[in-house]
């Protein structure tokens, strides 16, 4: 919940400006020239600094906006407002099938392969015939209110920062939404967002769009300020400068992306004129100096200058205010199978491994199963099979009466199975609150423009009420604010159980939940996941703490070297010769 | 230069296959050094260009006589450098660290400079320009790596990348300085010229083919068969891993830089008889063979190797059939390949901080 008012104060300075009386010309160029980056660095703040995915192709989707309306309003004489959508269509759906190709490329390849088709293009722009090739295209109409025409730096001055300002609230409305969660957990925590059915690749695909529909519309607001495009400004060199911009200003941050651009146009500016007078016009020292403060920067400062100068501003975020009187409509009560989770010789080979060797078991509904074994005997293993995060190489799982061979993690989500993961897969940077309410994703509705234009707060608030009650049936009501990082791991696995409760789950299943806890804490847990069995649900746990164990499992299923050796009531498994071999190592 | 020409006859393609895979040659010992560099640091050296203008570049001048700013470059990022290893060394101040600073990072440069006085337009020799040559550029690659990427080695890949663009547009900056706007030419290796039938082969083209072989075959023998270049493939796999066995890892960055600045000058010194190199030429040359690299993945040479000779072949006839086209051809003929890799490697976790 960011408070308004900053943003109100800033359109105010900004609105008035041009007004100030004998303000050189120049400087509201340079204020354009700010506005027209800054919109291309806040795509790339939420598709790097955000989403993860870093791009060095922005400036071919404002060549995409920009030749649009240099064609259109040139060659067939369309009013340049009309352009605008169009603009944005063509730039957008360039992202969709340059997306389609290279946002599911893996770590390094992605950065690569947009730097790829970013040259390609940059030379595209200059072949061909239709846009002018290498001279490109001149005498581009001003936009028109009536009869103003926008031909001075001081009037399109007003259509860009509008522009600017409107993009930066939607932006920010955006991340603070359900998809906005979605979003936030691509960079660091992708396998948790699927598990709780995040669509991650069409999360990666959305704000490809998005970033190269902001550099759409850059360019269509560049082509009427300038009123001529060549290829140049969308090569390659501008590319990594946006891409230096967003790093400059802070890459996780809207705002950073504003920042950047008035750091980077205006050092830009000052090189280009001082220097050569400083040291007598040899050569371009500007390119020398702005690299040297490239990699100057980010030594000093690698997460960008905003977050230091936000903790100096006065304005601080709120906490949302939750309304925990607001439900969510709950799993339809249907009548549960007899058996909910069936493993049929589950198989899982890694190479010449075998993690899993034709593991059978089920739960039971209202059923405290309790997996163990030895260190490396395949516990995680089957449970990332059950969730689909690894494909079993033989073998059928049923969770619910559905076979899950070929379904994604998402689907899984959707059975209502929930998991915490054996090492903690929440997202450091995000709120406690946040992070649980990921796990509530699946039962919101709103999606990308709801969330854009606020249409989305009922939902919202519903999602944000249902973590916040999960995050006090843990226990953890004081945290509720605090970042995920600063916890205690121990605290942080208790986050990890709310998020899963978030599911509303049939099966919960817990990967070393007790690990980390101290002796109370470890009580109240067992106590709470009883709880959640009298309750109707189910629980499949990996635990190595063979008190809290046997204290709480109804079934015990013992796994060593991945091969299943024992079965039975925790009675039964404590005197099992097996199992006490598997464990101690010898012949008791 | 044969735009135009009607129709391909034996003469022609003869002559493009002998352009493509010359050219490819270099783009597969420019590739190679990206792989190496990327796979021990994890930095994507766009500077890789630099490298390659700065040896030919360095080359071309030494050959007319002249003392190249790369010298002067080298002596200066020296001193940097040198101050960079007193900071990191104050707080456990040792005798043999300091000496050893003190040699790498000034008497060397100081005597490769003090050389290329003495000798330049003296000795206009090829193989002492070339020794030169080489000598001032491994400098500033090694001298590159500890001043701006050994600092945040532990940083994200893409922070490394931001460091390297900063580095290749500096790098770019002082290569105007020193050669200027105009482009030079070197003289050749070799002049020898052997035909055999329609068939003309330059003594120039058969260094390339070569010295990219041996190149190549040193690479090989050198990462599988000695304990150093292990060392250096169990940094590229575990940093932390390897510094826990006593690896030390900021000399195996410095090691890949060193191997990789060599390379890239090596290529620039082998293509400026053939065409002439700009001072900002090394770019797009490098981002060629960054193509190759990448369909390599990164990671496997020999397919790196393969890849350049592709490219290499696409570029000399798409000149012939679209030459319009030939760079927008050449970009895109990676997009494919990624597509490939991507499909076939599963996703990776996300990155680590």
């Amino acid at each position: 919940m960011t408070q308004r008012w900053p943003i109100v104060l800033f359109a105010l300075v900004m609105a008035a400006l041009p007004l100030i009386p004998e303000i050189p010309p120049f400087w509201l160029v340079l204020l354009n020239n700010i506005g027209l980056a800054a919109l291309v660095a806040m795509g790339l703040v939420l598709l790097t600094g955000v989403g993860g995915l870093t791009s060095f192709g922005q400036a071919a989707f404002c060549g995409f906006g920009a030749y649009t309306t240099a064609v259109l309003s040139t060659a067939y004489g369309v009013s340049p407002w009309l352009t605008l959508p169009l603009a944005l269509i063509v730039s957008g759906l360039a992202a969709v099938v340059l997306g389609l190709i290279t946002v599911r490329l893996s770590g390094h390849y992605l950065p690569l392969g947009t730097l790829a088709w970013s040259l390609g293009l940059y030379y595209l722009f200059g072949k061909l015939e239709f846009i002018g090739r290498n001279d490109g295209i001149s005498a581009i109409p001003p936009l028109e209110i009536g009869s103003w025409r926008m031909l001075d730096p001081g009037s399109i001055y007003y259509v860009i920062w509008i522009a600017v300002i409107l993009s930066a609230v939607l932006t920010t409305n955006l991340l603070d939404s359900r998809t906005g969660r979605g979003i936030r957990a691509l960079r660091r925590g992708h396998i948790a967002a699927e598990a709780f059915g995040v669509n991650t690749a069409r999360a990666k695909l959305l704000v490809f769009i998005y970033a190269a529909v902001l550099a759409g519309l850059s360019g269509w607001l560049y082509a009427h300020f300038l009123r001529a495009v060549t290829p140049t400004p969308f090569g390659v060199h501008a590319s990594i400068e946006y891409l230096f911009i967003a790093v400059v200003g802070g890459a996780g941050y809207i705002w950073g992306g504003v920042l950047g651009a008035v750091i980077v146009i205006v050092l830009k500016e000052i090189l280009q004129s001082y220097l050569p007078l400083i040291f007598g016009g040899q050569g371009q020292l500007e390119l020398i100096v702005f690299g040297l403060v490239l990699v100057a920067l980010v030594h000093l400062a690698p997460g960008g200058v905003w977050p230091w100068l936000a903790g100096l501003l006065p304005f601080k975020r709120r906490p949302p205010r939750i309304d925990t009187s607001l439900q969510l409509a709950a799993r339809p009560a249907t009548e549960l199978p007899p058996v909910l989770l069936q493993l049929e010789g589950a198989r899982k080979q890694f190479g010449g491994v075998v993690a899993v060797n034709d593991v059978s078991f089920s739960v039971k509904p209202k059923e405290i199963v309790a997996l163990i074994g030895p260190n490396g005997a395949g516990k995680s293993t089957t449970f990332n099979l059950i969730t689909r995060v690894l494909d079993s190489s033989a073998g059928r799982i049923i969770v619910c009466g559905t076979d899950v061979a070929g379904t994604t993690p998402q689907q899984i989500a959707r059975l209502g199975v929930a998991r915490t993961f054996q090492h903690v897969k929440l997202i450091p940077d995000m709120t406690v609150l946040e992070n649980v309410a990921l796990g509530a994703h699946l039962r919101g509705r709103s999606g990308t423009f709801a969330s854009m234009l606020r249409l989305d707060r009922g939902d919202e608030a519903k999602l944000l009420a249902e973590a916040g009650r999960q995050i006090e049936r843990v226990g953890l009501k004081d945290q509720i604010d605090q970042l995920a990082g600063s916890l205690s791991l121990g605290q942080q696995r208790i986050v990890e159980i709310a998020r899963a409760l978030c599911v509303d789950p049939v099966l919960l299943l817990l990967d070393e939940p007790a690990a980390g806890l101290r002796h109370m804490e470890k009580q109240q847990l067992a106590a709470l996941l009883r709880q959640l069995r009298d309750g109707g649900m189910s629980i499949l746990l990996v635990e190595h703490d063979m008190g809290f164990v046997m204290d709480l499992a109804d079934r015990i299923v013992v796994l060593d070297f991945g091969t299943k050796i024992a079965e039975g009531t925790p009675d039964a498994i404590k005197t099992n010769p097996d199992v006490i071999r598997a464990y101690l190592g010898a012949a008791a | 230069m044969l735009e135009g020409e009607p129709a391909l006859n034996t003469t022609i393609l003869l002559f493009l296959l002998q352009d493509g895979i010359t050219n490819g040659a270099v783009y597969a010992l420019l590739g190679l050094a990206m792989v190496l560099v990327f796979a021990v640091t994890r930095v994507i050296l766009i500077p890789q260009g630099e490298f390659v203008a700065y040896g030919a570049l360095t080359y071309a001048t030494l050959a007319i006589g002249q003392i190249p700013g790369t010298a002067m470059l080298a002596v200066v990022m020296g001193l940097v450098a040198f101050a960079f290893d007193l900071f990191a060394a104050r707080k456990a101040f040792r005798i043999k660290t300091i000496l050893r600073a003190i040699a790498v990072d000034i008497v060397f440069p100081v005597v490769v400079l003090a050389l290329t006085w003495g000798l330049a337009g003296r000795y206009n020799a090829i193989p002492v320009n070339i020794a030169l040559s080489l000598l001032i550029v491994a400098a500033i690659g090694l001298f590159l790596y500890r001043i701006a990427f050994q600092p945040i080695a532990h940083t994200s890949v893409l922070v490394l990348l931001i460091a390297s663009v900063g580095a290749h547009l500096a790098l770019e900056g002082f290569g105007l300085i020193f050669f200027g706007a105009e482009g030079l030419r070197g003289p050749a290796i070799s002049n020898a010229m052997i035909t055999i039938g329609q068939l003309q082969i330059t003594g120039q083209s058969l260094a390339v083919y070569g010295i990219t072989i041996a190149l190549i075959v040193a690479l090989w023998l050198f990462f599988d068969f000695t304990l150093y270049g292990k060392a250096l493939r169990a940094t590229a796999v575990n940093r932390l891993g390897a510094r826990l066995v006593g690896i030390r890892t900021s000399l195996s960055g410095q090691m890949a830089f060193l191997l990789a600045s060599v390379i890239g000058a090596i290529s620039g010194i082998l293509i400026v008889p053939i065409t002439t190199l700009y001072y900002d030429t090394g770019f797009i040359v490098g981002l060629k063979g960054f193509v190759a690299a990448i369909i390599g993945g990164l990671i496997s040479y020999p397919i790196t190797a393969a890849a350049a000779i592709v490219v290499g072949l696409v570029e000399a006839f798409s000149s012939f059939y679209a030459s319009n086209y030939k760079e927008v051809i050449v970009f895109t003929l990676i997009i494919p390949v990624l597509v490939l890799r991507s499909l076939a490697a599963p996703e990776v976790e996300e990155e680590k901080e």
